[in-house]
């Protein structure tokens, strides 16, 4: 089992896991890559606030111009 | 006076942009989303009932659009996924294309680091930035958004967008893939570079 992972596969880890599940070998290298890294835990992060951001638009969407009385 | 049933009838009626404006983007399509609006807003009109305000029946009359959506999904499956011009036979695998456009050193580090975003729940939770988020979503090429919104309006799990649309796990893990960096390029571009 191969445990470090460059900063490239890391990324692409942390956006598959937004659809799928990783293995525990996947999830293992993970965590072990954030200890060592400063910059995909900002790249994590930013994939968490996407989906904390989508969740919020979908309970409670902007108004927008065009979203209002019809405007076609 | 007007009669209630005559007050719900032009209160549905008002809601008919605002629900096309999610039909348009999650179809793609302005013939497909027209119709999916009408067919929500016969099926709501067909019964009655009463809401405290607004925000509330919009919330009635979207969850009953996102199943008229997924209707015209499943019966144009063939089309959904076709035509962005790229990556359609899944040949390059692994969304590395967009990876790439992260801009990687040869030895696997960024070339710019992503930046922070600060706190989810004051900034990004702002109007403003649910607008600039739903712009990115409408600039994603027509398959990649509408398996995208599959996941995140209407909430599907990957199988469940597999068996609608009959999409292969690669393709549909591909595009995915693809359309969340695409998005995280584009907050950064949009909402960070003003910051």
């Amino acid at each position: 089992m191969r445990l470090r992972r460059t900063c490239k596969e890391a990324a692409a880890l942390i956006v598959a896991r937004e659809d799928r599940a990783l293995s525990l070998a996947d999830r293992a290298a993970l965590r072990l890559h954030f200890l060592a890294c400063k910059t995909c835990p900002v790249f994590a992060r930013q994939m968490e606030s996407m989906r904390a951001a989508f969740a919020r638009w979908r309970a409670a969407p902007p108004d927008v111009p065009g979203g209002g009385p019809d405007a076609r | 006076m007007s009669t209630p049933a005559a007050a719900f009838e032009s209160q549905v009626a008002e809601a008919r942009a605002y629900l096309l404006r999610f039909a348009r983007l999650q179809l793609r399509n302005d013939a497909w989303a027209e119709d999916c609006v009408s067919e929500t807003i016969l099926a709501a009109l067909a019964r009655p009932q009463a809401f405290g305000n607004r925000s509330q029946l919009r919330t009635w009359l979207v969850g009953i659009l996102k199943h008229k959506v997924q209707d015209a999904l499943r019966a144009r499956a063939r089309e959904v996924v076709r035509g962005d011009g790229d990556g359609d036979d899944g040949d390059d695998g692994d969304g590395g294309e967009e990876l790439d456009r992260l801009a990687f050193q040869p030895d696997g580090h960024f070339v710019h680091a992503p930046a922070d975003w600060g706190n989810p729940e004051e900034s990004l939770g702002s109007a403003q930035f649910l607008r600039v988020l739903e712009a990115c979503v409408e600039k994603l090429p027509p398959a990649m958004g509408r398996v995208f919104l599959m996941r995140e309006w209407l909430e599907l799990s990957t199988d469940e967008i597999r068996n609608e649309i009959g999409i292969t796990a690669t393709n549909l893990f591909v595009l995915l893939h693809r359309a969340r960096l695409r998005l995280r390029e584009c907050l950064e571009l949009n909402w960070l570079g003003r910051h």
